[in-house]
């Protein structure tokens, strides 16, 4: 198995004394789907940005498709990773004013320079794959939460990324539709795409996951297999958190 | 009751404005016939017989009042054009140095936009005239030959020249514009969510075509209103002109003023040149609005 991505040792503070990540290290094979969870703040967030270069990082070395950059964070390094990894976020981030077909095309179109026929030839070819090919010629605006963030992945996976970040993919979406987010993520798992998921979600880590690694304050406080980190955590503090997710 | 109530004050402030409006033009016709002037546009096709430093068209002293005016007018729409494009271009540029993340470029925006805006426009079109151009050391700054030289006697590109007058006001107004042009851009450029910044960046967009194709897109909606008051504001401070001698609508109008007396009629003029020009840019702005709102499929 090769590693799709190491961490090594990743530190960075926003302000002093605080650190949003303490001595973050991590190992990710290909095929793998790591899920990341941890209460708000414990720098979750920070981390899964970190590879795609959207955090600098002042400390540490990362290793992303054989790509490795430090904290120097060089620009073009960063910019041959985002174009080998793509990443969904919390609040979807459509481009409020391009067609749902557009926001996917755009970035094969301009960043790989493929023709505009076969670009949208294949978006509409993901589109069909999340189930809402229907809704290609509309805008985001017109889509209900869970309809914007299925686009979002299906924009995310028009490079042909090799791994997918996801940063609370649905957080912020209605109860009702996190499901079919869940379920488009999970048909991703099988077809064999690494994935790095920043989630609450327990059944969709249980039951989709190789590796939970969990936080808190900047510091990874286990990795685990979910069958033990849901039954029989290490560590006190992620059973504590556990507990509490169970409350809700 | 509440009713009755607002449309007596309706009624009375109407009533109030028309009489103040009453007194002003009964206190000019009083004065006008008192002195025996009179409003009369005849003297227009009087020759001028004052010489005019720039002129567009041929002029000489021998020429009409009128054709005099048409010159100032010409001249003014000159350095405003011009002002605009120059302003508009260094104020965006100036606008996404501000919000760069590069603290050193930001700081040098910052400082730019404080210093500009922070001094008055008449001090700033002297600097120009008097230490930028008239004070050049040997008189000649900059000279490539036959493309561009900058000299106390003003601008020469590829054959166009430009008075020092000319061009000290064309730069005091654009870059005190672009200050304030800038700070639009920066709102316009802020009122775009960072979530899209980072969606075109994980996208693997560069800055440049991701600011282009997905940031001003969604920035300019914020934008334009902003920058027509701008505009509106640099046409106005045109006039100006008359202190670095400039000869705008402005100046040939005061000059018209002392020779002729007719200063009712020559700020009748003023006022309909510079509605005009006004209603011409937010006419265009509204225009260029619309379109830009039309296209916005998505709310």
């Amino acid at each position: 198995m090769k590693p799709v991505l190491i961490a090594k040792n990743l530190i960075k503070s926003y302000t002093k004394g605080s650190r949003a990540l303490d001595n973050v290290s991590l190992e990710l094979n290909q095929g793998r789907v790591l899920v990341v969870m941890g209460p708000s703040g414990s720098g979750k967030s920070t981390l899964i940005r970190t590879f795609n270069g959207l955090e600098n990082f002042d400390k540490g070395e990362l290793n992303v498709l054989g790509i490795k950059i430090d904290s120097t964070h060089d620009e073009q390094k960063i910019q041959r990773i985002r174009k080998r990894v793509g990443m969904v976020f919390q609040q979807f981030n459509l481009f409020p004013h391009l067609s749902i077909l557009e926001n996917i095309t755009l970035a094969p179109i301009h960043v790989q320079k493929r023709r505009k026929i076969d670009a949208e030839e294949y978006g509409m070819y993901l589109l069909n794959q999340m189930g809402i090919d229907s809704h290609a010629r509309k805008y985001p605006s017109q889509l209900s939460g869970g309809e914007q963030q299925r686009v979002a992945i299906a924009r995310a996976l028009a490079l042909k990324p090799e791994l997918l970040l996801f940063d609370e993919p649905t957080s912020a979406l209605d109860p009702e539709r996190i499901n079919e987010v869940l379920d488009a993520m999970r048909r991703l798992a099988e077809q064999g795409m690494t994935m790095v998921v920043v989630t609450h979600e327990i059944g969709f880590a249980k039951e989709v996951s190789d590796q939970v690694l969990f936080m808190d304050s900047g510091k990874v406080i286990e990795t685990s297999t979910p069958d033990i980190f849901f039954s029989n955590a290490k560590h006190e503090r992620s059973r504590k958190f556990l507990n509490q997710l169970d409350k809700y | 009751m509440n009713k009755h109530r607002n449309i007596f004050l309706q009624y009375f402030i109407f009533i109030v404005f028309i009489s103040l409006f009453g007194i002003l033009i009964n206190n000019l016709a009083i004065n006008l016939i008192r002195t025996g002037i009179g409003i009369n546009f005849s003297w227009l096709l009087k020759p001028a017989s004052f010489a005019l430093a720039e002129y567009p068209l041929p002029y000489s002293a021998s020429d009409t009042y009128a054709w005099a005016l048409f010159i100032g007018w010409l001249n003014s729409l000159k350095v405003i054009f011009i002002s605009l494009i120059l302003s508009t271009f260094i104020g965006t540029l100036i606008g996404f140095a501000r919000t760069s993340t590069h603290s050193l470029i930001g700081l040098i925006a910052a400082g730019y936009i404080t210093i500009i805006r922070q001094t008055p426009l008449l001090l700033q079109l002297m600097f120009w005239y008097f230490v930028g151009f008239l004070g050049l050391k040997d008189n000649i700054l900059i000279h490539i030959e036959n493309i561009f030289k900058v000299s106390n006697q003003g601008i020469e590109l590829y054959g166009l020249s430009f008075s020092s007058e000319f061009s000290a006001l064309l730069f005091g107004l654009s870059i005190f514009t672009s200050a304030y042009i800038a700070e639009v851009i920066r709102g316009g450029i802020l009122s775009v969510s960072r979530g899209q910044w980072e969606a075109f960046r994980s996208l693997g967009l560069s800055e440049i075509k991701g600011l282009i194709s997905i940031i001003i897109p969604q920035a300019l909606p914020a934008i334009i209103p902003g920058l027509t008051s701008q505009y509106l504001n640099l046409a106005k401070n045109s006039t100006l002109a008359i202190a670095v001698g400039y000869s705008d609508i402005y100046s040939i109008n005061d000059t018209i003023i002392n020779q002729t007396g007719r200063a009712i009629e020559c700020f009748i003029i003023l006022l309909t040149s510079f509605l005009f020009f006004n209603l011409i840019i937010s006419n265009s702005m509204e225009i260029v609005n619309k379109i830009i709102v039309s296209s916005k499929k998505y709310n």
